[in-house]
């Protein structure tokens, strides 16, 4: 059975902790950064960040709202990323379900599957590896939480069976959609990272859900793979 | 705290307000989080909307340095709409008591007030007593001078309009926050306050607290689960050392230091333990000279004798009416009285309020002691922005102490918790734990000493026996603080044998035949263990996360303090669902026969005040054990600065008159008259107000976090936060260097023009503010261009503790 993350921004408060911690766990260099006029930082993923808390600031009916979304890998459940590879040495799914990247992601032509993912995950290194969120695998696989989850204090990061994370979601939409009419899930049917926002999931980020204009032509494997609006549809309406 | 970390699930309606908890105390959202989805209200009130704001029910801008007058509005809106608990404030709290018909409160000042001297005759502030010698009481609440009469005729200024016009909060969001957080005086609800730093570094510091207490008090939010008034500590341990005596004016324990009028061991204890007449106050602080002659005994063991009055006279007294505090101390260092200083576990340079005269200050010293992790700004102050290494002859040694997690002890949380903590790696390199180094200099003091110097008995008496195998040993440490007999000592039938441990405080004694470092700790390391390395996950019988056997807490492991209060005279609970203790002793005849309270350690364990036939009991006592009157204190007699709280502007603030009163800002603040001292208020050089604060990714002077490139990389600099609206006026753009600056200083930093910063209008007027983080130094990151806030910030404080005035300031920012 595959398993699946809870992303709960609703409790998020962007402490990022789980943005040091993925860091820490895969021993990541740190990025030299300035402040750019924003807590964001850095200002986008890159081949030494696979996860980012981004950080918006709207005003909803009149309110001030500050959105936070702790950004990485949707692990997809059929990943076009992996098909667009169609090497299983480079791109394969673990039986977690997890997307794994392998050095042999060099052999790729990496801005096909960077332009394949229809939320703008992958990024590549100066010779062409790819790198992006990989579960924790390692940890997974020996019974313990990706890194994010154990540290996040809030109860935003939840992490297990994607039954159970369907389940947990799924209620905890119904409690919020009391103080968020417009709350949903993010292509709930479609990947093993769910995400519960509290508004227009595009308020949050470009790429909070695999937008229609990710599936254009130039981009015909993902959208063979991919493309399933009935089901997200479903998934919206609960 | 006066509750703990846990009780805030319990709450069904959380004020984040002078603190920022999502940011600077992550875990608590936890329990912020359980409280909410059972439905709790989030109400958070900071001069810009945070990371707490974001995940607020409602969310309220106040201008920095305007609490009082947010909170005075609130006590107003909740005693002109009857939302506070009759019952409780008139059975629990001093409402009820008289006041001395002279007490006065005009132009801005309570009477009693000499202009000259900045300070407060405050007889007038006194309670009338009957022939006893007992406060007059009026249950009733009705008398004139009664306490809850003289509390109404003040607040009734505090008029929603008037808040507004100077808190700069809009009128409906006033109204609602009122609305949401009185309506936890209906009977099973409870509001707590998260509070921190945001509060207590004001001229008005200690009256923020006393205002929300207050609040507290008349909400019947005291003693009661999800309730209390909790200070959220901005460091693992700073509990334990305020209890321990970090500050000058108390030793462990909250005793008195004692001062120079306080010439002999029984004038001490004379002066400092309070007496009632009443035979319903438990008036628990008459219990001084044990803890106090139990201090004595730990301090000099066998040296300690009645005879030479347990060497009381070796100890340092202070002067009458002097302050010795951080601000007194940099001040005279920046005189030249002060010559030598240790700087341990602390970052001055960047850490304390006008980080430029501290500066500055160091030159004067003939040597400095840094001990800490690593070198840090104030070790390297020599070779600082401005500094000529050439023209500056303070010594500098370093001492590289090692962390946390290298050495064995105790820290306790801002729930009170004592929690003990195993070694994991052996200290690095020649790091050394802060046990080992002092117990090393204090070796070296007492062979100094012992060859002769000045008055050196306070060293050689000292009892210095805390190592074993010629190490420090934090057991030998942890067990001297509890206490032990010193002598065979028989208590109630019962024989305790010298050198074993006390139980607990009620057995220290004033003789000499007991020995505790700290009485309020007497009870943690006993004969049955160190209870605050136990760590059940069981809870207790009323199950609101008490945890009883996980830790250990002070004192006598109570959990939640003032927990008599959340009881009704009858020993029932307020709350039936969340309740604390509930009194279960044994009915006959409509009185209680037996003795019995269940839940957590009950704050005296007497029968209740009533019956269940509504009878009084004359063997009960007053719930709040600690006040010499059993109350809790709605008129505070004992401050610098009034019996009630009372809005005055900061020492810089943006507006040319105080609108609530014809004084400005508090009378009895302390000010500094060094020409480092400059202040501006209404000044068009700094027409903004400004603040500072923390961030998550850093921790205080960032000493232990700038040099840590992950998180260097998520707030690499030093910002200023403003609105779109004053970098528009300011021709700033979002994410450019510019340049802040005050009466004192300047400072480069990186601006953040953001929607979370909003002008403030004040009745008409706009004003603008800015906040700063005040966790950078030169020192680190290596560019060397990013440096403290608190450059900027005013050398003023509290009257009453001497925190600084950090929190409330004026600016000026602009281009580079």
């Amino acid at each position: 059975m595959s398993k699946a993350f809870f992303i709960d921004t609703t409790l998020c408060t962007a402490c990022r902790g789980c943005q040091v911690a993925c860091k820490q766990w895969h021993d990541l260099p740190a990025e030299e950064t300035k402040n750019l006029g924003t807590y964001q930082n850095p200002a986008d993923l890159s081949f030494d960040t696979y996860k980012l808390v981004r950080m918006k600031e709207e005003v909803i009916d009149g309110r001030l709202r500050w959105l936070f979304f702790p950004e990485q890998c949707r692990h997809c459940v059929e990943a076009p990323c992996l098909a667009t590879a169609g090497d299983e040495s480079a791109i394969y799914q673990d039986a977690s379900g997890a997307i794994i990247y392998t050095a042999q992601t060099k052999r790729l032509n990496a801005d096909e599957i960077i332009e394949s993912c229809p939320y703008n995950i992958p990024r590549k290194s100066a010779d062409g590896t790819l790198a992006k969120c990989d579960m924790c695998i390692d940890r997974v696989t020996n019974g313990l939480q990706p890194a994010c989850v154990k540290t996040c204090p809030t109860g935003t990061m939840n992490f297990g069976e994607r039954d159970a994370m369907l389940e947990t979601a799924r209620n905890r939409l119904a409690a919020v959609k009391k103080s968020y009419p417009k709350a949903m899930l993010l292509d709930a049917d479609d990947v093993n990272v769910i995400y519960l926002v509290a508004y227009d999931p595009g308020m949050y980020h470009e790429f909070a859900v695999a937008s229609n204009s990710a599936f254009d032509v130039t981009r015909s494997v993902a959208l063979r793979k991919m493309l399933r609006p009935f089901t997200r549809i479903t998934s919206r309406l609960l | 705290m006066t509750n703990h970390w846990i009780d805030i699930k319990n709450s069904d309606c959380i004020l984040i307000m002078g603190s920022n908890a999502a940011e600077n105390h992550p875990i608590s959202f936890k329990y912020v989080n359980e409280a909410m989805a059972k439905g709790a209200k989030l109400i958070s009130v900071d001069p810009r909307f945070t990371r707490t704001s974001a995940r607020a029910d409602i969310y309220a801008p106040l201008r920095s340095g305007t609490d009082i007058a947010f909170l005075g509005g609130m006590i107003n809106y909740i005693l002109e709409n009857n939302l506070y608990n009759k019952e409780y404030v008139a059975a629990y709290t001093n409402a009820s008591f008289l006041v001395n018909s002279k007490f006065k409160f005009t132009k801005g000042v309570f009477s009693g007030y000499d202009a000259k001297a900045h300070k407060y005759d405050k007889s007038t502030w006194a309670f009338q007593m009957d022939k006893n010698g007992v406060p007059k009481m009026d249950r009733s609440l009705k008398n004139r001078n009664c306490v809850f009469q003289l509390l109404k005729k003040h607040y009734s200024r505090y008029n929603t309009k008037l808040v507004s016009k100077i808190t700069g909060t809009p009128e409906d969001l006033l109204l609602e926050i009122y609305k949401t957080y009185g309506a936890t005086g209906a009977r099973g609800k409870a509001a707590t306050i998260m509070y921190a730093m945001g509060w207590t570094q004001h001229t008005v510091g200690t009256q923020n607290i006393r205002t929300m207490a207050m609040i507290q008090l008349l909400l019947g939010n005291m003693g009661v689960a999800g309730g209390g008034v909790n200070a959220l500590r901005g460091e693992s341990n700073v509990q334990g050392s305020t209890d321990h005596c970090l500050l000058w004016h108390i030793w462990p324990g909250y005793l008195k230091t004692p001062r120079a009028s306080n010439v002999s061991l029984e004038a001490y204890n004379k002066k400092w333990t309070p007496k009632s007449n009443d035979p319903l106050s438990a008036n628990w602080w008459q219990n001084y000279p044990k803890y106090s002659v139990s201090l004595l005994k730990s301090f000099f063991g066998e040296n300690a004798t009645a005879a030479n009055d347990f060497g009381y006279d070796w100890l340092p007294k202070v002067d009458d009416g002097k302050a010795y505090s951080w601000l007194d101390i940099f001040d005279e260092m920046y005189k030249g009285t002060i010559k030598g200083f240790f700087a341990w576990g602390q970052n001055p340079a960047c850490s304390g309020s006008n980080a430029g005269k501290t500066r500055e200050a160091m030159k004067n010293l003939d040597w400095m002691v840094n001990v800490n992790l690593f070198d840090n700004e104030t070790g390297s102050f020599w070779r600082g922005p401005g500094m000529d290494p050439a023209s500056i002859k303070t010594e500098v040694f370093m001492l590289p102490a090692c962390v946390s997690v290298e050495k064995e002890g105790s820290i306790t949380n801002s729930g009170r918790w004592m929690q003990w903590r195993y070694q994991g790696p052996k200290p690095l390199g020649n790091s050394l734990s802060d046990g080992d180094i002092i117990m090393m200099l204090g070796d070296k003091l007492k062979e100094v000493y012992q060859k002769g110097g000045t008055f050196p008995q306070a060293i050689v008496n000292l009892k210095w026996d805390y190592t074993s195998h010629g190490e420090y040993d934090p057991h030998k440490v942890a067990k001297e603080v509890n206490g032990y007999f010193v002598k065979d000592t028989e208590i109630k039938g019962k024989l305790y044998k010298a050198g074993t441990l006390v139980p607990s405080f009620a057995f220290l004694q004033a003789d000499g035949s007991t020995s505790s470092a700290n009485w309020l700790y007497c009870n943690s390391y006993t004969e049955k263990g160190n209870m605050a390395a136990r760590r059940s996950k069981e809870d207790a019988i009323n199950h609101i996360g008490l945890y009883p056997e996980f830790s250990w807490c002070w004192p006598v492991n109570r959990r939640i303090i003032y927990n008599r209060a959340s009881v009704d005279l009858k020993g029932q609970p307020w709350d039936k669902q969340d309740w604390v203790i509930w009194f279960a002793g044994e009915k006959k005849d409509g009185k209680y026969s037996s003795s019995k309270w269940i839940g957590d350690v009950p704050d005296g364990g007497w029968y209740p005040m009533q019956n269940p036939d509504g009878s009084m009991r004359e063997d009960s006592k007053y719930a709040f054990i600690m006040r010499k009157h059993g109350h809790a204190q709605i008129f505070g007699p004992g401050l610098a600065d009034g019996p009630f709280p009372e809005h005055y502007e900061p020492l810089e603030c943006p507006v040319e008159k105080n609108f609530m009163n014809p004084q400005r800002m508090n009378p009895t603040a302390p000010v500094y008259g060094t020409d480092a001292d400059e202040f501006a208020t209404c000044d068009p050089r700094y027409p903004y107000v400004g603040t500072t604060y923390r961030v998550s990714e850093h921790w205080q002077t960032g000493l232990m976090t700038r040099p840590q490139p992950w998180l260097l990389e998520l707030q690499p600099q030093v910002f200023v936060e403003m609105s779109e609206e004053l970098a528009k006026l300011k021709g700033i753009k979002n994410g450019e260097r510019v340049k802040a600056s005050s009466a004192r200083g300047s400072l480069e930093c990186t601006a953040i023009v953001t929607k979370r910063f909003k002008p403030f209008d004040l009745g008409g007027s706009t004003v603008h503010q800015v906040g700063f983080t005040w966790n950078f130094g030169w020192r680190w990151p290596i560019s060397g261009t990013e440096d403290s806030a608190n450059l900027l910030t005013p050398g003023t404080g509290d009257p009453n503790t001497r925190i600084p005035e950090t929190k409330a300031f004026m600016v000026n920012v602009a281009k580079l």
